[in-house]
C-alpha cells in the first residue's frame, strides 16, 4: 500500500503573453491558467506507481480559487482525493514561505511519498521538491527518469548531464519526475464523471497552524525590484536557398566573425 | 573586502567553464574563497582568481546525493558569514543552494545571469518566461544564496593566494536517506558541453531522423549540438542534448537551429541567445520571428554547402 502526496502547481499558460502585475507579481488574472505541464508527468508517474501495486494519489495544491482546476484535473486522470490550501494571506509568497505550506499540508496527510513535476512552467525554479524535503527531514531525488516501488524500496533512474545514476532508498521520500518518465494520460470521459465525486479538502492557514505573518511577501527573503520586458528582436535577414543558401548564411557567420 | 564562497564543480579534477566564470564574479562582489569536494585541489581554481579555497574530502559526498553537500556547506556559511554564496546553476547546484538557504535562513535566487554589488547590496539579473521578461532582485535575508547560469560572464585568469584549507564537518545520518547504487558516466562525445558552448547548432524534425549534417556542421564551427522535443521524442537524438523547457536551457553567442519550428517550448531554451540563425523549408515556421538570419531551404542542401565554405575559411 503505497500512499502518494502529488504537489502540482495552477499555473499561466505557457502558450500565451505572460506577464507582471504592477507589483512585480506574476500576472494572473489576465492569463488563462492550468495545471502545469511537468506536474501532470507528476499525477502520471504516481497513478502507474499505484496501478502496478496498491495504494491511493492524493493531489495537493496551494493557490487562489481558481487553482482548484488544477486539483480536478488531476482527479479526472484518476488521483483519488485532492487538498486546495487556499487563503489570501499567502499571495505574493516566495519559495520558502510556499515550502512551508506545502510541508505542513504534506505532514497533515498520510503518505509515504511525495511526487512533484520537476518545475513549475511560470516560476521554473525547480527547488520546491528540494526545499519542502528539506522541511519534512527527508532525501529528495529530483529529475527521476523513472520511478519503481519494490516492497519497501523505491528505486530511481536519473539521467544527468554526466551520467546515469541508479539510486536506492527506503522510508519516506520526495521525488521529482521529469517528462522522460511517459506521457500523462488525457481524462476519459469516465474518468470525469468519477471525478465528480472525488473528495476535495479545502484548507486555510490555520488548518496547518501558521498564521499570516510566515507567508506573504512581507515575510520573503528576496525582493523583485523591478522587471522588463525583453526588448523585440529586430526583424531579421531572411533569404530563399536558390543554390546559395549555405554560402550566404557563412557570408552572415563571418560579418558577424563566428568564422 | 568580505569572503564570497563559490561552490567548485570539478568532475575528475577537471574545473568546469560555469565554475571559473563564477571565481570572476565573485571577485566583483568580494574575494573569492573556492569550496571543493574531494581529494584534489586543482591549481586552476589559485590561476582564476581564489584567494583561499576550502577542500572537503568525505567518501560520503560521493555515495548519497547531495544530502551531505549540502549539510557541510551550510555549517561552512554559519562558520564564515559570507558576504554571497555562488554555485552553478546545475541540477545538483540547484539543489543544494536550495537546501544551504533553507537552512542557514537566506534568500535564494536560482538561474542569475548576472550578479552586481553596488555598496554591501548585492542586484541579480534573472530572465525569465521563456526569456521574455528581465528580472532584477536583491535578497534582503542571510547570506545571498545564488545560483548562476553559464555563459554569464567570461572566465578571467587572476592570479589569488589559493590558500588550501581542509575542513571537515560530521555529516548528520539523516542526509544518507538515498543511495547512489550505481553511476554509469556517458560517453565523451568530443564536443562543448551543450550549456558551456559558444556555438550550438541544433537540429528537429525537418532532419528526418538524420543528424548527420547538422553534426557535420557543429563540428566545422567548433560547436555543441542539440536537438528540439520533436526529435528527442522521435527517439532521433539523446534527451540530454534536448534544448527546451523541459531540457537545457542554453544561451550561447550564436544558436543555429535546422529543421526546427520554434515551438514555445523550444524557444524557452534558446530565446536569450545572442545570435540566432535558422534554416527551414517552411518560409512561415516561427522561429523565423526569432532570427537574424534565416535561409527558407532544405537544410539537407544547405548545411553541407555551408559547411565546406567553413572549411574552405579557415583553410
Amino acid at each position: 500500500m503505497t500512499k502518494i502526496v502529488v504537489a502540482v502547481k495552477y499555473v499561466p499558460d505557457a502558450t500565451a503573453d505572460r506577464t507582471f502585475t504592477s507589483d512585480n507579481t506574476v500576472d494572473r488574472e489576465g492569463v488563462d491558467g492550468l495545471l502545469s505541464e511537468l506536474d501532470e508527468y507528476a499525477v502520471e508517474q504516481a497513478l502507474q506507481v499505484v496501478e502496478a501495486g496498491e495504494g491511493e494519489v492524493t493531489v495537493l495544491t496551494v493557490g487562489p480559487a481558481d487553482a482548484a482546476d488544477a486539483v480536478r484535473k488531476a482527479l479526472q486522470m484518476g488521483a483519488d482525493a485532492g487538498v486546495h490550501v487556499e487563503d489570501d494571506a499567502i499571495a505574493g509568497s516566495d519559495v520558502f514561505a510556499t515550502s512551508l505550506v506545502l510541508a505542513k499540508a504534506i505532514e497533515k496527510l498520510d503518505y509515504d511519498l511525495v511526487f512533484f513535476g520537476m518545475a513549475s512552467t511560470d516560476g521554473g525554479m525547480g527547488v520546491m521538491p528540494t526545499l519542502v524535503a528539506e522541511r519534512l527531514g527527508l532525501p529528495a531525488v529530483t529529475f527521476a527518469s523513472e520511478v519503481t516501488v519494490d516492497g519497501e524500496t523505491v528505486k530511481i533512474r536519473r539521467d544527468g548531464d554526466a551520467a546515469t545514476q541508479e539510486i536506492e532508498a527506503t522510508g519516506k521520500l520526495v521525488v521529482s519526475v521529469t517528462d522522460q518518465t511517459g506521457e500523462a494520460r488525457y481524462p476519459s470521459f469516465k474518468g470525469i464523471m468519477a471525478a465528480k465525486k472525488k473528495p476535495v479538502e479545502e484548507w486555510d492557514l490555520s488548518d496547518l497552524g501558521l498564521d499570516a505573518s510566515q507567508v506573504g511577501a512581507d515575510a520573503a527573503w528576496t525582493a523583485v525590484e523591478s522587471t522588463e520586458p525583453r526588448p523585440p528582436r529586430t526583424a531579421g535577414e531572411i533569404v530563399t536557398d536558390e543554390g546559395d543558401g549555405g554560402a550566404k548564411l557563412v557570408e552572415f557567420l563571418a560579418s558577424k566573425k563566428f568564422v | 573586502m568580505s569572503e564570497v564562497l563559490v561552490l567548485i564543480d570539478a568532475p575528475e579534477g577537471k574545473v568546469t567553464k560555469p565554475s571559473l566564470e563564477l571565481l570572476t564574479l565573485a571577485r566583483r562582489i568580494g574575494e573569492p574563497s573556492a569550496v571543493v569536494f574531494g581529494s584534489e585541489v586543482p591549481s586552476t581554481l589559485a590561476e582564476y582568481g581564489a584567494e583561499k579555497i576550502y577542500q572537503l574530502d568525505d567518501a560520503a559526498y560521493d555515495e548519497y546525493l547531495v544530502g551531505p553537500k549540502a549539510a557541510a556547506l551550510s555549517q561552512l556559511v554559519a562558520d564564515k558569514s559570507p558576504a554571497a554564496v555562488l554555485v552553478p546553476a546545475t541540477f545538483e547546484g540547484k539543489e543544494i543552494a536550495a537546501r544551504v538557504a533553507l537552512k542557514t535562513e537566506s534568500g535564494l535566487i536560482t538561474d542569475a545571469v548576472d550578479v552586481t554589488a553596488d555598496g554591501g547590496a548585492i542586484t541579480t539579473t534573472q530572465s525569465v518566461f521563456a526569456g521574455n521578461f528581465t528580472v532584477d532582485a536583491k535578497i534582503t535575508q542571510g547570506a545571498p544564496v545564488i545560483a548562476v547560469k553559464p555563459n554569464s560572464t567570461s572566465p578571467e585568469q587572476v592570479s589569488g593566494a589559493g590558500t588550501v584549507e581542509a575542513v571537515s564537518f560530521e555529516i548528520p545520518d539523516a542526509t544518507k536517506g538515498a543511495k547512489i547504487t550505481s553511476n554509469k558516466p556517458k560517453e565523451a562525445s568530443g564536443r562543448p558541453e551543450l550549456t558551456e558552448a559558444a556555438i550550438v547548432v541544433s537540429g528537429g524534425r525537418g532532419t528526418g531522423g538524420d543528424f548527420s549534417e547538422v553534426e557535420k556542421f557543429a563540428d566545422s564551427l567548433g560547436a555543441a549540438v542539440g536537438a528540439s522535443r520533436a526529435a528527442v521524442d522521435s527517439g532521433w537524438y539523446p534527451h540530454s542534448f534536448q534544448v527546451g523547457q523541459t531540457g537545457k536551457v542554453v544561451s550561447p553567442q550564436l544558436y543555429v537551429a535546422n529543421g526546427i519550428s520554434g515551438a514555445i517550448q523550444h524557444r524557452a531554451g534558446m530565446q536569450t541567445s545572442k545570435t540566432i540563425v535558422a534554416v527551414n523549408k517552411d518560409d512561415e515556421a516561427p522561429i523565423f520571428e526569432l532570427v537574424d538570419f534565416g535561409v527558407v531551404g532544405d537544410l539537407k542542401t544547405v548545411l553541407p554547402q555551408a559547411t565546406d565554405e567553413v572549411v574552405k575559411r579557415k583553410g
